[in-house]
């Protein structure tokens, strides 16, 4: 078990023919993630790196028996991408083009909600469960097994984090990139209860920043959780009104302010590292009180 | 991006919004023209960026042409110091409109509410005022309805906020066209927020912005070629502007200590890092994913640009950026530009090792982790 992807998760790509989505379907195939297909309209025939292409997710779908689509198609088209594979059936889908515009995204969110289907970002680096199935641009060297979930809305990050994680000896069970944008896909509460679910997770790592309100929102949820959850955010140095290169990252207002939401946090029990570093001790006290 | 009110004015009119008479003016003599025309009293407004702009003296009223120049002539070229932006921003153009006679203020507001991802429209009879301060104080006087993506604003909920809201019965049905309209120019212009505050009832009975803010979503430009003149004048600071054209996500912030970094998330926390070890960051600037020498040269020009910067950090960790494309742009950066600062990089991930060993034999300060770069640039600058 794992959370959203392993293994068996049967992968397609749509936009593999392009510069950045046959780049990464060549990571994703050497961490050993299964891509059965890739779509690009006007190229079905063709193959990319051994992957039958198709015009349509619908037919690589059928043709495949893909349960999980990954975006790699420009801005301009990502919504309608988005849209075409939950219309296709997948299970999943990974959207990690960046600059698509919100009344774009607030459609396609509001679909894939009614049909059920998972989408991950737009703007984010991917899904990995560790060892098994990479989704995205992670660069996968820096992941281990283990039993640590992270959920984080910033890539870069991320990896640092996940770096120091692994070099503590703490490995990872799934780790999701929810993305920078304003509108997203997946927000921490829509995430969290599938690692509470998760066997293979024993504690989360939790990665806001400053804008929205998701982190305050996810404190409520992680009231009733049972397992632990460590926090981290980002940009409390950043001074209001200015965008800080993610969408999303922006106190308006009096809302999104980092100092809400390491309070709300904190007063739902959740250990909030002040610096990076400080998150593996976290992590490990946290393992340590459970057992 | 954020356009001016007399731009605003212009994109919410083509949509159908009442505005009051008016037009923009770049000099004292084009403000007295555009008065003689529209005849009778004018409004000198200050086209600039900032709110608060009534308080600052920036509206001022004129009864006759001659003083409407007077006005124009003692904005324009001026700075405006507004409790928004302290530090003042300067005055290009006024926009010269006909006076109008008010009988009621209101407010309204169409904006992207995250937490339901939708749009929201609010709606309140307290205009006039700072609406963040209604929010804080009576929150009740906002009425607020959601927009379903799908459908759009449908007009039995403009016409349920109005009343809601308590706006002049008799109003009412003006106020709905009004307010369709405004959603269909917030729509159709991609807008991340559209604001009239005040919306006004005239003593006559009509609806018109008397104000209007605008503001449009940089990811939609791409679908919006009739904004492209507005984006010239979207700029305040120079170095963004210089940044922005060269494609480099760049925030001047002020401080002495300049940073680049990779990823958003990542270069938040390393100004968050540096201001812990007691240093004042200079600016924030992401050269994002995958960027080649070329650009982080770009970065480094841009970065030194401002004058106040005593020295630059480094803190990249590569994922698809690769360490030694990021070490190859800093030594052509060296090369190329009159570098006076002291340098501390820190390279993490993805051809790390190949990049340290480039930068080897420079004068370059080395850090293994993002907390020891900090401690060690905001000593060489102190």
């Amino acid at each position: 078990m794992a959370v959203l992807v392993d293994k068996n998760t049967r992968v397609l790509v749509q936009g593999i023919t392009g510069r950045e989505g046959e780049f990464h379907t060549r990571q994703m195939l050497e961490y050993g993630t299964q891509i059965v297909a890739g779509v690009t309209p006007g190229k079905g025939g063709q193959e990319v790196l051994g992957v039958p292409v198709f015009d349509t997710v619908k037919q690589a779908v059928q043709a495949t028996g893909a349960d999980a689509s990954v975006i790699f198609v420009p801005a301009p088209f990502a919504a309608d991408a988005v849209l075409e594979a939950a219309d296709a059936g997948v299970r999943v889908v990974v959207c990690i083009t960046e600059g698509i515009p919100v009344q774009d995204t607030v459609k396609a969110v509001a679909l894939v909600r009614q049909k059920g289907v998972r989408l991950i970002g737009p703007n984010c680096p991917g899904i990995i469960t560790a060892g098994q199935c990479k989704i995205g641009i992670l660069p996968g060297n820096i992941f281990t097994p283990g039993p640590v979930g992270l959920v984080s809305r910033s890539g870069t990050l991320t990896y640092e984090i996940v770096d120091l994680l692994t070099k503590a000896g703490l490995g990872q069970s799934t780790c999701i990139g929810i993305g920078g944008d304003p509108v997203l896909g997946s927000t921490f509460v829509d995430l969290l209860p599938l690692f509470e679910e998760d066997p293979d997770t024993q504690a989360v790592v939790l990665v806001g920043e400053i804008g929205g309100s998701d982190e305050e929102i996810a404190a409520e949820y992680i009231r009733t959780m049972h397992k632990p959850v460590i926090g981290f955010i980002s940009g409390r140095t950043a001074p209001p009104g200015k965008r800080m290169g993610h969408a999303g990252a922006i106190i308006s207002g009096r809302t999104g302010t980092p100092q809400a939401k390491v309070d709300a946090l904190r007063s739902a029990g959740v250990p909030v590292a002040d610096a990076l570093y400080e998150i593996p001790d976290l992590v490990k006290q946290a393992l340590a009180s459970r057992t | 991006m954020k356009i001016h009110e007399y731009q605003a004015k212009e994109v919410l009119s083509r949509y159908g919004v009442s505005v009051p008479r008016g037009r923009v003016a770049s000099t004292p003599g084009e403000a007295r023209q555009i008065a003689e025309s529209l005849g009778g009293r004018v409004v000198v407004k200050a086209q600039v960026h900032a709110g608060g702009r009534g308080k600052a003296g920036g509206i001022r009223l004129a009864d006759t042409p001659a003083q409407a120049e007077e006005h124009a002539r003692a904005l324009i070229g001026s700075r405006l110091v507004t409790p928004q932006a302290p530090q003042g921003v300067p005055v290009h153009k006024v926009l010269i409109e006909e006076a109008i006679s008010i009988a009621q203020e209101y407010y309204l507001g169409i904006t992207l509410d995250r937490a339901r991802q939708r749009d929201v429209v609010m709606v309140s009879a307290m205009g006039g005022m700072d609406i963040e301060q209604v929010a804080e104080e009576h929150p009740e006087a906002i009425v607020k309805v959601w927009i379903e993506p799908w459908l759009g604003l449908m007009p039995y909920q403009a016409r349920q906020a109005l009343y809601d809201a308590g706006i002049a019965r008799e109003a009412v049905p003006t106020a709905t066209k009004f307010l369709l309209a405004l959603y269909r120019a917030y729509v159709s212009s991609d807008a991340s927020l559209a604001e009239i505050n005040p919306f006004v009832l005239t003593q006559d009975g009509q609806c018109l912005a008397a104000d209007a803010k605008l503001n449009i979503d940089d990811n939609a430009l791409f679908r919006h070629p009739e904004f492209n003149e507005y984006k010239e004048e979207s700029e305040e600071d120079p170095i963004e502007a210089e940044a922005h054209r060269r494609g480099i996500q760049y925030v001047r912030l002020g401080g002495d200590i300049g940073i680049i970094g990779n990823g958003a998330g990542l270069v938040m926390s390393t100004l968050d890092e540096v201001s812990r070890a007691g240093g004042k960051p200079a600016n924030f600037l992401d050269i994002g994913g995958g960027a080649k020498a070329d650009l982080v040269r770009n970065a480094l020009e841009i970065v030194l640009m401002d004058p106040n910067v005593k020295g630059v950090l480094f803190n990249v960790f590569g994922g698809i950026t690769r360490g030694d494309e990021v070490a190859k742009g800093i030594l052509e950066g060296i090369r190329s530009l009159d570098v006076r600062v002291p340098i501390v990089i820190r390279l993490a991930g993805t051809r790390a090792e190949e990049g340290l060993a480039l930068l080897q034999g420079t004068e370059l300060i080395p850090a293994v982790t993002m907390q020891e770069a900090a401690r060690k640039i905001v000593e060489v600058t102190r």
